[in-house]
């Protein structure tokens, strides 16, 4: 099924041993060895903090290993790299940001490198638009060259991204997180295109969590842990948790977990609700201690309402119950006191303050209840309930006042879920709340969800993937389009049957 | 040592470090910089930069900018002088001042409101809002003045503008109080906690449940407040108000901001290191003066003296960092 790339004669493009770096007393690698062949898929698999990006780093000449490393790069040994020699040298790097200039066009991104000297001079697009309609042509896509990089769509500026590595004759591309952003069909283009280029024997190394589309598209997987390689294994035969199990150390058992709610009493309502160009005619019911999940593809109307139920929009027509009282939340500040909580899918810009600390990101929601006798923020106070959910979601921290930018994704997370938990919520919206999230740590936050349930809270878990809701939620329900097509008991359902409903 | 640099922000000890090498240094140069006259002098310099500062730090903290500081100042000190002259000018008694003077704060409260409004509802960029007000203000008052002085205030102006309390000039009394109210409104109070948080981030802000239009207009509403009592002290201490006057003073308080360690960007600041920078530069520019140095001069010190400060933080974060990365 895959290419002949595997084939042991094919030569590698890039062969690393003994590869070891400390910063400060922390071993980020230690001992790895890697290798990548001419032509090949391969993924690089392992937790976050487990030294994938070092490793990315020390082949693109960020830094620098310790001297026992051994680097071969196109058959080349390499004393020691610079950023330039080794793009030089045909390798290039996708980073999950792309890096690329949001104002400029598509052209002028891709052949950006071309344009750009040692020296000022003028710049001329134009004289590269034939190199730059090659190689999208070479890609398989059509873009419109003129357009402005942020009027395209993520997916798309995704290609934009491996057409500039191309205009430098890459021939080794790195992709770090390339479908953390990305929908199920557009992974899939992006999957195509990445078989392309295999095919034209351009290697290509993934750095995925998302285990499936890895473990389909690559031949070889490597992992690693906590800086030290675990091995090199082929992916054919090997299964999603098998590799979970290499990446985590632990074995993790995948269940349907769905419970029958149907007797508790209804926490959330909604009824025909509408919303013009985004949901119609949308109704269901939540009870108390349910965990109803919402999946559908980007664009099928998901995020749009959520985003109704806190207030952030107004609904048309149709009406919202909580409690069996109807409510009309106009802001997410009315939406919060009335017990409705959300968990937006952008924590990087929405769902946390970055740059602020653990502690104001977890206390900002609930500001109110912090206050001592003459109305003034307690310090005391804050930190008291900072301390509590720090515990009860075992959050690793260092300082409650450190950036909570400095925190893994997962704990991220748990920080998010303690901010919306200590508003004491009868309603907990998540909204794809694993994004850019570990595997062994996603199920750590699905541990915390299940037991939020057991103690009554209502759940609406909207996501795109679909073990995630098939294993986490006690119904499903399928939105496209705007509209609610179908619900699914999960006991009574598969993973395949589930995506073949949706991605079909 | 490390409890107290958490308490005082890490901007803080190193601000004190500066003065008083600063002070060592002007005391040893001229033997008249350590006399109560000097220090009296410095003492009435100091408010009105400070207060207006205070102006400018909460909505910086916010992620934005109020360039109309001084005008809004102006405007609130001839509301004063205005109502002053109506019940007499020099006759005046205390109830025309008192009047004057909440007359004043809600002159100076009202132009920021309106600013607040523009800015959180029509979500117009604050530099280029407050330009607006400061061009409209600067326009009206220059009307209504036909460019020249306000004059002709009661004698207990005088004891606001140069008087002591507890041997303590009354200006830096209300400049010192004004502080301590900020510090408190930004570290202890919902709205402060507001300001920072939407200052880093106030798409996330209003994820989280921050009014965060409200708090934008309560911003600039009690930006132009203080910026009322900062007219209200030039107008003492001038005894006549000009639109115009302090004009100067309008890119010195965002200097005192950056040098008090006010993240540019918003987000990150406190109070504290800020009025400590305000007395680095007004004894810099005390200190240059007394040993006969060019007016203009101390303002070119007070330039190089923010770059220099610059270079320092740059140089001190890349020794952490390459501390820490054990690159060295």
């Amino acid at each position: 099924m895959q290419s002949s790339a595997q084939d042991a004669g094919t030569p590698y493009v890039l062969q690393m041993f003994s590869v070891s770096k400390t910063f400060g007393g922390v071993r980020a690698l230690d001992d790895v060895s890697f290798e990548v062949r001419e032509g090949e898929v391969h993924c690089l698999a392992g937790e976050n903090g487990c030294g994938k990006s070092t490793l990315i780093k020390i082949v693109t000449g960020v830094y620098t290993p310790e001297p026992s490393a051994d680097i071969k790069c196109f058959g080349q040994s390499i004393r020691s790299m610079s950023p330039k020699q080794s793009r030089a040298m045909g390798i290039a790097v996708i980073w999950q940001d792309l890096a690329l200039f949001p104002h400029m066009s598509v052209a002028e991104n891709i052949a950006f490198d071309q344009m750009v000297g040692n020296l000022p001079r003028f710049v001329r697009v134009g004289s590269r638009l034939d190199q730059v309609k090659s190689i999208l042509d070479r890609l398989g896509v059509q873009l419109d060259l003129d357009a402005p990089l942020n009027t395209l769509p993520i997916a798309q500026r995704q290609i934009v991204a491996i057409a500039r590595a191309l205009m430098g004759d890459a021939r080794l591309i790195f992709m770090d997180e390339p479908n953390a952003s990305l929908t199920q069909s557009e992974t899939d283009h992006l999957l195509e295109i990445v078989r392309n280029l295999s095919a034209q024997g351009v290697a290509v190394v993934f750095v995925s969590h998302r285990l499936a589309e890895v473990l389909e598209i690559s031949s070889r997987v490597t992992v690693l842990r906590d800086g030290k390689m675990v091995g090199v294994f082929p992916t054919e035969g090997m299964t999603q948790a098998r590799l979970t199990e290499l990446m985590t150390g632990a074995s993790l058992q995948q269940t349907v977990a769905a419970r029958d709610r149907s007797a508790a009493k209804p926490v959330l309502a909604v009824e025909n609700l509408t919303r013009h160009g985004e949901f119609e005619n949308i109704s269901f019911t939540i009870r108390a201690g349910e965990i109803l999940g919402l999946t559908g593809l980007i664009g099928s109307g998901r995020t749009e309402l959520a985003h109704s139920l806190i207030g952030m929009t107004k609904p048309d027509q149709g009406a919202i119950y909580l409690q069996g009282r109807q409510i009309k939340p106009q802001s997410i500040r009315q939406a919060i006191d009335l017990g409705i909580a959300y968990v937006s899918e952008d924590r990087l810009s929405l769902g946390l303050i970055q740059p602020q600390s653990i502690s104001d990101n977890s206390s900002i929601s609930v500001l109110k209840s912090l206050l001592n006798q003459i109305g003034l923020l307690s310090p005391d106070k804050q930190g008291q309930m900072v301390r509590h959910w720090i515990n009860e979601l075992s959050i690793k921290i260092g300082d409650p006042d450190d950036a909570v930018s400095t925190l893994s994704g997962g704990n991220q997370q748990r920080v998010v879920l303690a901010k919306w938990l200590a508003t004491e919520p009868q309603l907990l919206i998540l909204d794809s709340p694993t994004v850019g999230v570990d595997v062994g740590a996603r199920a750590g936050i699905f541990r915390i969800i299940r037991h939020l349930a057991e103690n009554g809270l209502a759940i609406l878990l909207i996501s795109d993937e679909v073990t995630e809701v098939l294993f986490n939620s006690d119904r499903i329900l399928h939105m496209n389009g705007g509209r609610i097509v179908n619900e699914y008991d999960p006991r009574q359902t598969s993973v395949d049957a589930l995506e073949v409903q949706i991605y079909a | 040592m490390k409890q107290l640099q958490r308490h005082l922000g890490p901007e803080t000890l190193p601000l004190i470090a500066v003065l008083v090498l600063i002070i060592a240094v002007f005391s040893f140069a001229s033997p008249r910089f350590l006399t109560g006259a000097n220090f009296g002098s410095m003492a009435s310099q100091l408010p009105v930069l400070g207060l207006l500062t205070l102006a400018m730090l909460v909505p910086i903290l916010s992620g934005g900018l109020n360039l109309a500081i001084v005008f809004q100042a102006n405007l609130s000190g001839l509301t004063l002088a205005w109502i002053l002259i109506a019940f007499g000018g020099v006759e005046a008694g205390y109830g025309a001042f008192a009047l004057g003077v909440v007359a004043a704060i809600i002159v100076g409260a009202l132009s920021g409101l309106i600013m607040g409004l523009v800015i959180a509802y029509v979500g117009a960029h604050p530099i280029l809002v407050s330009l607006a007000m400061m061009i409209f203000l600067r326009g009206v008052g220059e009307f209504l003045t036909r460019g020249g002085d306000v004059s002709g205030f009661p004698d207990f102006m005088n004891t606001i503008g140069y008087g002591t309390l507890l041997g303590i000039p009354v200006p830096l009394i209300i400049f010192l109080a004004a502080a301590i109210l900020w510090h408190i409104m930004l570290k202890r109070t919902r709205h402060g906690f507001s300001v920072y948080m939407i200052g880093s981030n106030i798409k996330a802000a209003e994820y989280s449940g921050i009014p965060t239009k409200r708090t934008l207009t309560l911003i600039y509403t009690i930006s132009g407040a203080i910026c009322a009592v900062a007219g209200i002290v030039m107008a003492a201490q001038f005894n006549s108000v000009r639109v115009g006057h302090g004009e100067a003073l309008l890119l010195v308080t965002v200097l005192a901001c950056f040098l008090g360690g006010i993240d540019p960007f918003g987000g990150f600041g406190r109070v504290l290191p800020v009025v400590i920078a305000l007395v680095i530069l007004q004894v810099l520019s005390s200190g240059l003066n007394l040993l006969g140095a060019n007016q203009f001069l101390s303002i070119a010190v007070w330039g190089l003296f923010l770059i220099g400060v610059m270079a320092l933080r740059w140089l001190v974060s890349w020794l952490a960092r390459t501390r820490k990365w054990g690159i060295m």
